[in-house]
């Protein structure tokens, strides 16, 4: 039952990203054709891309978003890859990252020595009731959609919960927020890369210029408190507690270990992969905790041989700023209940003892659905290569792991990545 | 083939009779809520309709201030937002649910353990009429 163990080896050598956020007038395939030339460009030695041999891409719903189905023979023909087999991979908010396992299980299993795994969506051609509904086909419509239940929701009830669990305090989740626009604001992919003071500022700028009164916010988290400047989407979960509706996508080359080195100087090795699936979110014996995201991290873990205490850099599935809180536990950084009070004493920053989401996360940086899992490993990608510019964490990461939740824990993948 | 009590599109037919029908494993005796047609534990498909009490307790909860199409259609906004929940039954299972009798205005004061009782709420009219399932406060 326990083989943990790939065939092969298989190595992680160029990675790049289109900037998250909103692309008017710029089609989906022309996104994607960005990243790709992006991670062509991080390649150390040139090589012919045309000795690719085959293609994984996370798309979660272009047939929703912009009525576009079929998504990886597209983006495979633009980026000129026409005739390799071409396959989407869809987990939700997940399907990046799972794209990303596949892609991995094709190489280890020594069909293709060459892979290309991308992420990819467009979110932003469709009103925002409308991305309410998409995003909420990724729960059981049958049962909780049908009764008001919107994505949000869902994981607010999750912060309910958990609140009333542990004793935590609301005020945490504008911390998480806050902690993450600091981060986005290093991040020149961020869609939203302005930490909080920054934004408050401009709102009462733009009030002076309209001649309208100026709000008194005595500091960030005033901002945040106010509900004019913060309302609520789902209580006790606000605006800045929510991910955004994005536009983006990710990409990045998988080659099998042996060869690795011939396309990079610096590659890295995924050393551990989980995936879990689990029920619809009421159908759980618990809603303080993801039992996939620990089913998923206990597999990877194990695969890698290595403890969380040895993670260097991680990067979690913030699609709310509750979900962040109960990852950091799920992941085995922090015990139950004791994530919130990690991230109140601000152990969770890049000044921290713990930084989680050094990105930004997908608050700041973005939530272009199918793209984020890959755009997690990004993120990993230029942190353990020490090219992470002002947002680097010290001390020369070696050990990098993403946390990838499709819906709300009905899918979980977690990688692990090691720089040798 | 007789069409079963227990598939999963019959929980709205009985919703509309305002009655609340789960399933029940005749091997392993496990209720289930929704209606399972398949029993996880035993991995077979005897299962018959089981009439759940519809007594219950709040689980976890949130108002929703930004509403899907439906419920827009139905009257909620901002300034007008509703309470969903998970509700724990007496049986032991957890569905989702509208809640009522809740102070919406004031999210704080709602409690999780809170005791609840099933209410069948109709929406919609003509063809597009349809029973949702809601729980109250008892
Ligand atoms: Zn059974």
């Amino acid at each position: 039952m326990t083989k943990r163990k790939l065939g092969r080896g298989v190595a992680v050598v160029a990675a790049g990203m289109s900037k998250f956020g909103c692309y008017n007038g710029m089609a989906t395939r022309d996104i994607f054709v960005e990243a790709y030339r992006e991670m062509l460009a991080s390649l150390d030695h040139g090589f012919d891309p045309r000795e690719i041999e085959a293609v994984y891409i996370g798309n979660y719903s272009g047939d929703l978003f912009e009525g576009q189905a079929h998504m990886a023979p597209l983006m495979t023909d633009w980026a000129g890859l026409s005739p390799r087999p071409a396959t989407r991979v869809e987990d939700a908010c997940a399907s990046g990252s799972a794209a990303l396992r596949q892609g991995m299980l094709a190489v280890a299993s020594g069909l293709y020595d060459i892979v290309l795994v991308g992420g990819v969506e467009k979110m932003s051609e469709l009103p925002t009731e409308r991305v309410t509904d998409t995003l909420a086909t990724a729960s059981d419509v049958v049962y909780e959609a049908a009764v008001g239940f919107t994505f949000p929701a869902l994981y607010a009830a999750m912060a309910t919960a958990y609140m009333h669990e542990y004793g935590a305090d609301p005020e945490v989740f504008l911390q998480v927020g806050y902690k993450n626009h600091e981060h986005g604001a290093l991040n020149p992919k961020a869609q939203f890369g302005q930490p909080i003071r920054e934004i408050m500022e401009a709102r009462k700028a733009s009030a002076i210029r309209k001649g309208l009164p100026v709000p008194e916010w005595k500091d960030e988290f005033d901002f945040l408190r106010d509900p004019r400047a913060n309302p609520y989407i789902a209580w006790p979960l606000r605006l800045y507690d929510c991910s955004p509706i994005s536009d983006g996508a990710a990409v990045v080359l998988l080659v099998s270990e042996e060869i690795a080195r011939n396309f990079s100087e610096a590659p890295l090795y995924i050393i551990g992969s989980g995936q879990a699936s689990d029920a619809a979110t009421h159908d759980r014996p618990t809603l303080t905790s993801l039992p996939a995201a620990r089913q998923a991290a206990r597999q990877a873990y194990e695969m890698a041989r290595i403890t969380p205490q040895d993670v260097d850099a991680v990067e979690v599935h913030d699609c709310f700023t509750i979900a962040e809180i109960i990852a950091s536990e799920d992941l085995g950084f922090f015990e139950a209940g004791e994530g919130w009070k990690a991230a109140e004493d601000g152990v969770t920053s890049l000044k921290g003892t713990r930084p989680i989401n050094s990105s930004g996360g997908l608050k700041s940086k973005g939530h272009p659905v199918g793209a984020s899992g890959v755009g997690q490993v990004v993120e990993i990608w230029h942190q353990l290569r020490g090219e992470a510019g002002e947002r680097q964490i010290p001390g020369s990461p070696a050990i990098g792991l993403t946390h990838n939740v499709g819906g709300t824990g009905q899918t979980c993948v977690v990688n692990i990545f090691e720089r040798r | 083939m007789t069409e079963s009590e227990v598939y999963t599109h019959q929980f709205s037919k009985h919703l509309a009779e305002r009655q609340l029908i789960g399933s029940r494993c005749k091997r392993c005796g496990r209720v289930f809520l929704p209606p399972r047609s398949w029993c996880p534990d035993c991995q077979q498909n005897e299962l018959e309709a089981y009439q759940f009490s519809g007594k219950g307790k709040l689980a976890a909860f949130t108002v929703v201030y930004v509403a899907p199409t439906a419920m827009l259609a139905a009257g909620y906004d901002r300034k007008n937002p509703y309470c969903v929940g998970v509700v724990e039954l007496e049986e032991g299972e957890r569905i989702p649910a509208q809640i009522f009798g809740v102070d919406v205005q004031h999210p704080e004061s709602i409690r999780i353990g809170t005791p609840l009782q099933a209410l069948f709420v109709e929406r919609g009219e003509g063809e597009h009429k349809k029973t949702i399932l809601g729980f109250e406060v008892t």
